[in-house]
């Protein structure tokens, strides 16, 4: 991928690089990226994809990763490489079945307008043409549409278990075979139509599952990726050179520049400055850090460039350790077993014994083989679980569609039935019940003072200055004309005003941490800006309304016990402070061993290993990358309340789900018994199966409106 | 039974066709970014800051 030598430019092929831009929202930025960048030099073309929140840049060998990025800044776009993409196996089983469900698609067409001859009075040499037509067409069709279900029955019997896919594929190539059989002989009944037209819903399915995990996971993915993935690693003759976080070394000397996050643990050689540690602890203010820190990978640097010495690398930094307890916790949820193969391992063996029973039947009877194959096989068609199939993906996407409207995105359909079982509520607290961002109170300040704490506040990637500016742009401040303004890490900003030297600066003696506050200096005045960390506006409504859905809520929380108290008074449930990422994991497995099902919502990599553990997790968009991936759900914006509408949501589908098995039973109590007396004509069968599935459709539909 | 010898064929011809056709625009990367197809109609390409 990076060819060394920019002098043949001209010659050498262009390479395409992708970025992810989370930025990225409009019209005016694609607009804006493909205009502009396109005039980088070594930039051939840029083209933006919005709905995965990416850029594909064509460009010469010489520019690396980071130059690309350099472009993107200076257009105003945030940009991160994106890594290995972990997302490609999903996306190519997504088009894998929708190609599948295309060709079924032309396939039940195309046999349906012969068969609909056949039923209408064709005979003879005609009928025998039709047959043998819709044998040509059905026979590749099954066989390419219908591999998904056979290689999943396949791989289920070898483990010797049985899935919703085992009566799928038997009763689809028993159907295939034996309408064969019939073209072969002449008969009068062929059941091309009907099996073919089960794989086409039964696809539709299995697409609208996959459909709604990609979908989801890529507004997830444009949120991740903001650990650092690679470093400038300084050589013993000064040169800096890019050096991916796999290949780091301890005792490596890197360079850590304003703005870029840490790729592993170290120690601060040279410099000073403050990092964000939010990543890793989950607490927005800043930490000062001089020589002799020590600093974790996923830090990011605030003020002035660092030199750190390498302590610890890839798989034994602060984070990896965190990441492994987050694997073992998420174990015991990947044996959980989803509702639709719950229900086939309990229907799949009636349906086999009733085809069996009526062959049988109709044997000691002394119809003839003939016959009893084909009214066993009618059995096995018309109790195929069609309906089934559609009855949990077409409700868990309409709900899932409905919540992402809402700003809560649910990565798959597991996570919605998880979500409906849980019983407990434990809430983290800062970034979680509290927004998580310093917020300025500029209450105090005069229109002037204002106008120059948002003048010098803006131009700094501090929190504190970022919380003021936010601050002052939502009560309609315009900024003051600043000159000269310079930024020293660890102290402030300084800049000129009408002659008089204007300053935001760290409040004297404000050592310990406890009050977050910010001290404005107009020449000689100075006053003194306090900072909050809020509680989210509806952080009292949502827990009333998790309790109104039979989750009492508690407060597990890492911070200091005084805040938590207080604020598990001012909310009225429990809560349990001071706990480091161990004491919350086990927190949760005691409440899994008194038998609860809890639900965790959390945002820093401390609650990693208890979202991954809880019996279903949710995580503010705002949470670390790690936290998200570990997550269920993850929710966007100041608001708390998707949580509890989520829960609200996912009973609510698990009730039309429940509702659309019901039907599915009812169908074929009143089904089976035609097809047991041997009344079920090709006809019948396509009817029933095609009324069955809309009426699951109709029914799920009906969730559109249940986040209202 | 002549008209069907006709009839038949560009009838399956047609379902054919149209398969081809979705997977082509699948394979060509037409469904990749529904909501980038929205958005660029509204970009002014005169309009150039």
């Amino acid at each position: 991928m990076n060819a060394p030598s920019p002098l043949l430019a001209g010659h050498t092929p262009l390479v395409t690089t992708r970025l992810t831009v989370p930025g990225m929202k409009c019209a005016g930025c694609i607009g804006k990226i493909e205009r502009e960048l396109a005039k980088t030099p070594g930039i051939a073309t840029a083209r933006a994809n919005l709905s995965a929140k990416r850029v594909a840049i064509s460009h010469d060998p010489g520019l690396d990763e980071g130059a690309l990025a350099d472009a993107l800044l200076a257009l105003g776009f945030e940009s991160q490489p994106v890594a290995d993409n972990p997302l490609a196996s999903d996306d190519a089983e997504r088009r894998r079945l929708t190609r599948a469900l295309g060709v079924a698609g032309f396939g039940m067409m195309n046999i349906m307008l012969l068969s609909v001859s056949v039923w209408s009075g064709a005979e003879g040499a005609t009928r025998a043409l039709f047959h043998w037509l819709s044998a040509a067409i059905a026979l590749p069709v099954v066989a390419y549409a219908g591999r998904p279900f056979f290689a999943s029955a396949w791989m289920a019997l070898k483990h010797r278990r049985t899935n919703m896919d085992v009566p799928i594929s038997i009763g689809v190539i028993l159907a295939t075979c034996m309408s064969l059989y019939e073209t072969v002989t002449g008969g009068a009944h062929a059941f091309f139509d009907s099996a073919v037209m089960l794989l086409f819903f039964l696809l539709a399915g299995r697409a609208l599952d996959a459909e709604m995990r990609t979908r989801t996971r890529a507004g997830i993915g444009a949120l991740l990726g903001r650990m650092g993935k690679s470093a400038s690693v300084i050589g013993p003759d000064g040169t800096a050179r890019r050096v991916a976080a796999r290949d780091l070394a301890p005792g490596m000397l890197v360079l850590v520049a304003a703005g870029e996050a840490l790729a592993a643990d170290g120690e601060v050689v040279e410099g000073r400055s403050a990092i964000d540690n939010a990543m890793l602890t989950g607490e927005s203010a800043p930490e000062p850090v001089t020589p002799g820190s020590l600093v974790y990978a996923g830090a990011i640097n605030l003020g002035a460039a660092l030199r750190v010495r390498l302590t610890r690398v890839a798989e034994d930094t602060a984070l990896a350790e965190i990441a492994r307890a987050m694997d073992e916790a998420g174990q015991s949820r990947s044996a959980y077993v989803r509702i639709a193969d719950r229900a086939s391992q309990a229907y799949a063996p009636v349906v086999h014994a009733l085809a069996l029973a009526a062959f049988a039947g109709w044997m000691i009877a002394g119809a003839g083989w003939h016959a009893s194959i084909t009214i066993a096989i009618a059995v096995l068609i018309i109790t195929c679980p069609c309906a089934m199939g559609l009855a949990v993906p077409a409700a868990q996407v309409v709900a899932a569609g409905a919540l992402m409207r809402r700003g809560l995105m649910v990565k798959d359909g597991s996570a919605l039935e998880r979500l409906a079982e849980c019983d407990v509520a434990v809430l983290d607290k800062t970034g979680t019940l509290t927004l998580g961002t310093p917020r300025a109170d500029i209450a105090a300040l005069g229109p002037a003072a204002r106008a120059i704490a948002l003048a010098l506040a803006q131009t700094s990637r501090h929190p504190l200055s970022r919380g003021l500016a936010a601050a002052a742009l939502r009560e309609g401040v315009t900024p003051a004309e600043v000159a000269d303004i310079r930024e020293t890490g660890g102290t402030g900003l300084e800049g000129r005003w009408q002659g008089v030297t204007v300053a935001l600066e760290k409040p004297d003696g404000g050592g310990d941490g406890a009050l977050l506050a910010t001290m404005l200096r107009i020449g000689e005045t100075r006053r003194t800006i306090p900072f909050s960390d809020p509680l989210r506006a509806d952080a009292a409504a949502t827990i009333a309304a998790l309790a109104r859905e039979g989750l009492p809520a508690r407060i597990l929380s890492g911070d200091r016990a005084a805040p938590v108290a207080a604020m598990a008074r001012a909310l009225g449930i429990p809560a349990e402070a001071e706990a480091d990422p161990r004491g919350k994991l086990a927190a949760l497995e005691a409440l899994k061993a008194r038998g609860h099902r809890p639900l965790m919502v959390g945002d820093g990599l401390n609650d990693g290993p208890a979202l991954a553990a809880a019996h279903a997790s949710i995580a503010p968009g705002t949470a670390s990358d790690a936290s998200q991936q570990a997550a269920d759900a993850v929710f966007i914006g100041d608001s708390l309340m998707p949580v509890a509408l989520a829960v609200r949501v996912a009973r609510a589908t698990m009730r039309i789900v429940r509702q659309n098995f019901g039907f599915s039973i009812v169908y074929n109590a009143l089904a089976v018994p035609l097809a047991l007396t041997g009344q079920v004509t090709p006809l019948v069968a396509a009817i029933a199966m095609s009324a069955s599935s809309l009426v699951v459709i109709a029914n799920s539909l009906r969730l559109a409106g249940a986040t209202r | 039974m002549t008209g069907l010898a006709l009839l038949i064929p560009i009838a399956l011809g047609m379902g054919l066709l149209g398969l081809c056709a979705f997977l082509w625009s699948m394979r060509a990367g037409q469904y990749d970014d529904m909501d980038g197809a929205a958005a660029r109609i509204l970009i002014d390409e005169e309009d150039a800051p």
